[in-house]
């Protein structure tokens, strides 16, 4: 995994703006409504998701590489 | 990791009300972060709004926040900018709010050029009363007192602040969130009164009326409609569809601000202070 997502699960409406941006298909909104991380190996650490959360409630930062 | 951003939030007041997938929360966070861009204090830096979905943003923003009566917000601002010229004063409001009950404000703000940075949140239609059609409503577009399409000519809210006297005028949408950010930047640069209108995604009144699909749909529908300045320029008149809009800076002038304007005056006849 290329990098950390952090959910606020208590900010997130489930609106799916992340999901339908996610070049990957990293994400998927759960049965209660809100976003999981369904494939989060292929995170490329865009940060399209966050970049356009109306709620603030993701957040992507690219893992430091292991040296 | 905790965003340098979130500290002009009023994290008490997280989540915020708008609907899921409302563009607000977008363009509250490109007016933040064009905030800590541009370095202004937030102990000297007030957010002015009036009413209606836009304009709770001056709720949940941790400065000194006024949300004032509808319409009324650029007056109020004016006042707040000529009684402490040294603060940094940023106005947000709604289609409704600034084009209808308060065009008339908004025209003589821009009239006399006062230096304040007002950031118009497009989204249509008036969302918090049931969505009606307001003065940016598409013609053709629906809404609740427009059932059959709009028959009304909306306002190029852009063009009418240049017309008014605005020296910085600019607009962009909820999906090109960096391009935003630039554009509330360059308003806070700008000495004089600076518009910048943010088209926002209203799915609950406008985008379930209008068949426009989801959240994503609708920020979809920006994308490819919206054209950067320099390539609308260019673009061949037939190809500028009812759809398509420009986004961009309109508008870079100077002219003297009212805050200065007055002040010269005050010098002027004011007489010698004892």
């Amino acid at each position: 995994m290329k990098s950390d997502i952090t959910i606020k699960l208590e900010r997130c409406k489930g609106c799916g703006i992340c999901a339908a941006f996610c070049p990957k298909k990293v994400l998927a909104v759960d049965e209660l409504g809100k976003i999981q991380v369904v494939n989060g190996e292929a995170c490329i650490a865009c940060g399209q998701c966050e970049l356009r959360c109306p709620d603030y409630a993701i957040f992507v930062d690219k893992k430091e590489a292991a040296k | 990791m905790e965003r340098s951003y979130e500290k002009y939030f009023r994290q008490n007041r997280l989540p915020h009300l708008w609907c899921p997938g409302c563009g607000n929360g977008i363009v509250m966070k490109a007016i933040v972060q064009a905030i800590e861009k541009e370095g202004l204090n937030q102990d000297n830096t007030v957010i002015v709004s009036g009413i209606g979905c836009s304009s709770r943003a001056s709720g949940y923003m941790d400065f000194d926040t006024l949300h004032t009566a509808h319409g009324r917000a650029i007056p109020f601002a004016t006042g707040v900018k000529l009684a402490n010229p040294e603060l940094n004063v940023i106005v947000i409001t709604g289609d409704g709010d600034c084009t209808a009950i308060g065009g008339n404000h908004f025209i003589h703000g821009c009239r006399r050029n006062v230096d304040l940075t007002v950031v118009l949140f497009d989204n249509n239609i008036y969302g918090m009363t049931g969505g009606q059609a307001s003065p940016m409503t598409p013609t053709g577009k629906k809404a609740t007192t427009a059932p059959y399409g709009s028959v009304d000519r909306p306002f190029n809210a852009c063009d009418l602040a240049g017309a008014a006297g605005a020296t910085y005028v600019a607009r962009s949408t909820a999906f090109h969130v960096k391009h935003l950010t630039d554009m509330i930047s360059g308003g806070i640069r700008n000495k004089g009164f600076s518009f910048i209108e943010a088209v926002v995604q209203c799915p609950t009144a406008y985008g379930r009326k209008n068949k426009m699909g989801s959240p994503a749909d609708m920020l979809a529908w920006m994308r490819d409609n919206a054209v950067m300045k320099a390539a609308w320029d260019k673009m061949p008149e037939e190809q500028k569809t009812s759809e398509k809009f420009p986004i961009g800076v309109f508008l870079d002038s100077s002219y003297e601000d009212y805050g200065n304007a007055y002040e010269g005056l005050i010098q002027r006849i004011g007489g010698k202070k004892s």
